[in-house]
């Protein structure tokens, strides 16, 4: 087994990864913190290649809530990647967008979600949504390839608009459900 | 084991000296005492003052110095603090931020709870810490003579600078900032952007 098909990077046919870049560059968006994920992988590579986006890969994600409060102190407008089982280590740091009124739109790749192969993903996967929602974070899915970019602009609007933590949860159906030759 | 009480520095005269003639600095201070000091010194809307999140004030202070490169940007926290954000030196590191400074006052204790030891009473060395993740710029503060030498580091903006103070653990008295987390960063969003800050969009 290839540790690809363990965490599924978008099919080259899907346009919603790119579609999520362009959205990030109409809304201004110019630190991108996270921590990576293969559903990611080709936004990322995107993002490292254009030279008016700082991209700060973090150790924790936690660490990009922190960014980007720092970001929206100097006027900068960020967002943040990551994987379902990172926003877990967001959990008290989201304190810190409630407390300021921080605009800290979050784009999340599902895991434990869909189709999951690792047993691992499935308890964070599972409470994901709760989590963020318990901490005031807005958020919304997005499960067709169709929905995630109007789904992302909307979490970026919101973000910015009504000075808040927002997320966008893409499901792990967008990425295409694993079967490992099963089927 | 290192004894602090022989060589440490009074914590606030410490702010107040690195404070001086500050210029359009931008101070980010963690949580707790670090809070309590850059608001006795003097609280200005260049001062964002932490109620929370621990562990963050390195990161902020990293989202800021991007965001605003030309202004100093400088970090001030507790070792507590400090401990519980080390993978953000880490990132700081591969950054290189250049216009970033991260001091720590270290008074090896947990102040907010109980005066409770910290690593660093143990040896935890943040300063070797830093080096390790990739500070090219480091200094170990433990005498008074070596605060105006930190000054100038602070101001220089050749790269990330890393430092640690050894501070004395004494409780001075509280000095508290606004408490209104969104007027703290309306403030300084306006004092760096003026008024449209209110209008970004």
């Amino acid at each position: 087994m290839q540790a690809e098909q363990l965490d599924k990077a978008p099919d080259d046919a899907a346009t919603w990864p790119d579609q999520i870049y362009d959205l990030l560059k109409s809304h201004g968006i110019r630190q991108v913190a996270l921590v990576p994920d293969a559903g990611h992988s080709r936004l990322i590579r995107r993002c490292l290649a254009d030279d008016s986006m700082q991209v700060v890969t973090l150790t924790t994600e936690e660490e990009g809530i922190a960014m980007l409060l720092g970001a929206w102190l100097g006027g900068d407008k960020g967002v943040l990647l990551m994987q379902s089982s990172g926003v877990g280590n967001c959990i008290n740091m989201l304190s810190l967008g409630i407390l300021h009124r921080t605009p800290m739109p979050m784009i999340v790749t599902m895991r434990g979600d869909f189709g999951e192969f690792n047993p691992a993903q499935v308890p964070m996967g599972s409470a994901t949504q709760t989590v963020l929602e318990a901490m005031g974070t807005i958020v919304r899915r997005a499960d067709r390839p169709e929905d995630v970019a109007p789904t992302v602009n909307a979490t970026i609007r919101m973000a910015f608009n009504t000075f808040r933590p927002t997320a966008t949860l893409i499901g792990q159906r967008v990425l295409g459900a694993k079967t490992f030759g099963k089927d | 084991m290192a004894t602090a009480n022989t060589r440490a520095l009074d914590r606030r005269e410490l702010c107040r000296a690195v404070l001086a003639d500050r210029g359009d600095m931008l101070v980010v201070a963690g949580l707790g005492a670090p809070a309590w000091d850059i608001t006795a010194v003097g609280d200005c809307p260049e001062n964002l003052p932490l109620w929370g999140g621990m562990g963050a004030a390195a990161m902020i202070g990293l989202g800021l110095s991007i965001a605003q490169p030309r202004r100093t940007v400088l970090v001030i926290t507790g070792d507590g603090e400090m401990l519980m954000g080390l993978g953000s030196l880490a990132t700081i590191a591969v950054k290189r931020p250049p216009n970033l400074a991260i001091l720590v006052q270290d008074n090896e204790h947990y102040g907010e709870t109980g005066m409770q030891e910290t690593a660093t009473r143990y040896g935890v060395d943040l300063v070797a810490i830093a080096r390790g993740a990739g500070f090219a710029r480091t200094m170990l503060v433990t005498s008074a003579d070596q605060v105006a030498p930190l000054r100038e580091a602070i101001h220089a903006g050749a790269g990330p600078l890393f430092a640690v103070a050894k501070v004395d653990a004494a409780s001075l008295p509280l000095v508290l900032p606004p408490r209104d987390g969104a007027y703290l960063q309306a403030r300084m969003r306006e004092a760096v952007l003026g008024p449209e800050a209110h209008h970004q969009l």
